[in-house]
């Protein structure tokens, strides 16, 4: 068969400069490098470049780059070179492509078109250096009154809430997803920045259990790794219903992926898919799903405040209204610009809505039913600086999910393969060479400059905002304005124009 | 230590089971109440009425005897012990089961044993000794499922779609109707090595008094996935 795909990337090796150390042919776990002994020279398989940087990164004599290719089809703003090359793959093998990391495709971010406000003259900014800022949140359900006791203490009735030292969380990733030696940053990165990691799906590792404190413990429709020693680990369940990369598509962890330790964490014998497909099947009405909460809190007895976690879809703000009425103490909502380590690649491109837009629907209608304290709200799906923090929060979020930023500050270098197994970064991958890659060590200190750094970020903006309480600065859209919106837009978001 | 249950609601049932001091505990006029003994271990718990959904849900080991029917979720994501039913269960009893056994004298609903797992020593076991609903192991991963079909030996006893998606563990059937429309990943062969069966067979006799030497001498069918991996040509990897 003839293959009509052309490589995307060129390898190019500056002959001049390359010593012949072969780190290249050692590093890239794709077999772009070869070396050939007979002719001592080193020459490039392009096909299989997935233009992850390993290889230019770690190439001591800095003798490589990789190279978007100028080789091209006839040049056409319809018939693109993706669609032409999906095409073509899809002839070649009948298969649904997949695909990882965010969508690629330039929809609206709006959070860059919304703009922040600064204090002038009246009610001055404040400068975190010198004076307290409290960023410090409290995630879940809030009391509906304040009662005194007689000794005049306050008695409140008290619901379970996590308690954040930043308003960032790490956000779900499976073990068999994403690497141990990942999984193990995150946790201590969690720990140390007092927030909190997400085991996703896959299950906790037994290694992992000391981190509990720090642990958001998922479960799935699949209930992988779930038993009550993992319920009582966390310090919060998360129930997954959906993802904002794939809405409506379940989870699947090839058996390929699945070894011993992975298989041992999920709890499945080795070797067999990890299938948890969309539909919870006991799950058909916010009356079922309150069934799952609540045996979740029996089982932990109503220790831990209970996540629920949905893609952002059309009808966000209804379903968010009615898992607000479940008995959920937090729910997350993650747009479909978020990431993902497999996916559909047309669900990913096409399914779901922002983040910006679901987040502003979904805090409107919950304070218009006068139900907004009875749930915390999380967001994620392409939260990618403190600026995008600081703007989720005065469009009402508590707190975000963060992920893509997360496994970049660990080295990954967006090449959106992670569905292929062999991250060169030890990111997404179980084999054990790769997986050696990342320490933790590193890596987990990457994290916690990564978080930190942004926590002084949001100080100085609330700072210049003249706020120096993160409550005062939650669901305040007076804060925003948007720039180059249409109305209807700024009706969503419930922010008005800059100059207005 | 016995409860009245009579008009208690859930919470206050679950806390007195589970603050008991008795390892023995026997609950009467349930009617409804959901999550008893949700992830609790370590008590032999008598109930004597209709438990609700999610009985014994990430169960760690308790035992439980229900003297009536159980509704749905039974033994949902339960870990280990065993639950004794002297009735009918409902729908997605055994749900993500991972360990233990439920013995159902009568029939039960749809999706039972679906994302059943198993793990080294920890192999969950389901025995329902009259038919069993719709997607009868769905996504089984593990396990073993016996559907008796007592009192159904004229038609089949498993319902439609059954076994779809699975891709581990075992499917008993007593019948002789194997149904027409399993997945094409199922494999039915009939049983000839009854060693498995037999204690779990010759346990549910002794709870619900059946003939075991009866039972055990009919035909019985078993259903097994013929990969585990079966999604495993569905997709093609796009490099962006
Ligand atoms: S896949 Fe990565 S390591 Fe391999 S050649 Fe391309 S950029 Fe270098
Ligand atoms: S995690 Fe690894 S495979 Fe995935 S995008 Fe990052 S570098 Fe690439």
């Amino acid at each position: 068969m003839i293959d009509y795909i052309q490589p995307d990337y060129e390898v190019v090796r500056n002959k001049e400069l390359c010593i012949k150390c072969k780190v290249c042919v050692r590093q890239c776990a794709n077999n772009v490098h070869v070396y050939d002994e007979s002719r001592d020279v080193l020459y490039v398989d392009n096909s299989k470049c997935v233009n992850c940087h390993r290889c230019v990164t770690l190439c001591p004599a800095k003798a490589l780059k990789i190279v978007k290719t100028d080789h091209c089809f006839k040049p056409s703003a319809n018939y693109t070179e993706d669609i032409i090359k999906d095409i073509y793959r899809q002839a070649d093998t009948g298969g649904v492509l997949l695909s990882s990391m965010g969508t690629p495709k330039s929809y609206p971010v709006y959070w860059d078109k919304i703009l922040l406000n600064a204090s002038q003259v009246t009610n001055p900014s404040i400068d975190p250096l010198r004076e307290p800022m409290e960023i410090r949140t409290f995630l879940g359900r809030k009391p509906e009154e304040i009662r005194y006791l007689p000794d005049g203490s306050i008695e409140t009735e008290k619901y379970p809430n996590l308690e954040l030292k930043v308003p960032i969380m790490f956000s779900a990733m499976s073990y068999g997803s994403i690497s141990k030696n990942a999984h193990i940053a995150l946790a201590r990165a969690a720990e140390q920045l007092g927030t909190f990691y997400n085991t996703g799906e896959g299950g906790l590792h037994e290694d992992l259990y000391k981190y509990g404190p720090n642990t958001i413990v998922q479960v799935a429709s699949g209930r992988f790794g779930v038993h009550p020693a993992y319920l009582d680990a966390g310090a919060a369940i998360e129930i997954k219903i959906g993802q904002g990369a794939k809405p409506g598509i379940g989870g699947h962890l090839p058996g390929s992926k699945i070894g011993e330790e992975v298989s041992r964490t999920r709890m499945i014998p080795m070797g067999t898919d990890a299938i948890s497909p969309a539909p919870h099947h006991d799950i058909y009405s916010i009356e079922d799903l309150r069934q799952l909460v609540y045996s979740l809190k029996e089982a932990t007895d109503y220790k831990k405040p209970v996540i629920v976690k949905i893609a952002a879809v059309h009808n966000v703000a209804a379903i968010a209204s009615g898992i607000a009425r479940s008995g959920a103490d937090i729910i997350a909502i993650d747009g479909f610009r978020g990431g993902t380590g497999a996916a559909p690649t047309r669900i990913r491109d096409n399914v779901g809505i922002p983040i910006e837009l679901a987040l502003a629907a979904v805090d409107t209608r919950l304070r218009e039913e006068g139900i907004r304290n009875n749930v915390g709200l999380v967001v994620a799906g392409s939260v990618r600086t403190s600026a995008d923090v600081v703007k989720a929060i005065a469009l009402g979020a508590d707190a975000v999910y963060i992920a893509t930023p997360a496994l970049l500050a660990i080295g990954c270098h967006l090449c959106r393969s992670c569905h292929a197994g062999r991250c060169n970064w030890g990111i997404a991958t179980q084999v054990p060479e790769l997986v050696q890659r990342l320490n933790p060590d590193v890596a987990y200190k990457r994290l916690v400059n990564l978080v930190s750094a942004w926590s002084h970020e949001i100080m100085e903006i609330m700072g210049g905002m003249g706020i120096n309480s993160i409550e005062a600065l939650r669901g305040n859209r007076l804060m925003l304005r948007g720039i180059g919106l249409t109305q209807k837009e700024l009706d969503i978001l419930g922010i008005r124009h800059a100059g207005e | 230590m016995k409860i009245d249950a009579k008009g208690m609601h859930f919470a206050e049932l679950d806390r007195l089971i589970k603050s008991s001091p008795d390892s023995e505990v026997t609950i009467d006029n349930v009617l409804g109440q959901r999550y008893i003994a949700a992830g609790a271990s370590g008590k032999n718990i008598t109930i004597n009425g209709v438990p609700g959904n999610a009985l014994g849900a990430y169960m760690d080991g308790c035992r439980i005897e229900v003297r009536g029917n159980a509704q749905d979720a039974v033994g949902d994501t339960m870990n280990d012990g065993t639950l004794v039913i002297y009735g009918n269960c409902g729908d997605t009893t055994g749900y993500g089961m991972r360990g233990g056994r439920i013995f159902v004298k009568g029939y039960a609903g749809w999706r039972v044993g679906i994302h059943m797992k198993e793990y080294g020593s920890a192999v969950p076991e389901i025995v329902v000794g009259g038919s069993a609903g719709a997607y009868l192991g769905e996504y089984q991963a593990g396990g073993r499922i016996v559907v008796l079909g007592i009192g159904c030996e004229d038609r089949p006893c498993v319902g439609d779609f059954t076994s779809t998606g699975m891709h581990g563990g075992r499917i008993y059937v007593r019948s002789r109707y194997v149904p027409a429309d399993l997945p094409k990943q199922t494999e039915v062969s009939a049983v000839t090595d009854k060693s498995e069966l037999e204690p779990l067979v010759r346990e549910f006799c002794g709870y619900f008094g059946y003939d075991a030497d009866k039972l055990l001498a009919d035909d019985y069918y078993v259903l097994t996935p013929s990969t585990a991996y079966i999604y495993k040509r569905m997709y093609t990897n796009r490099p962006f």
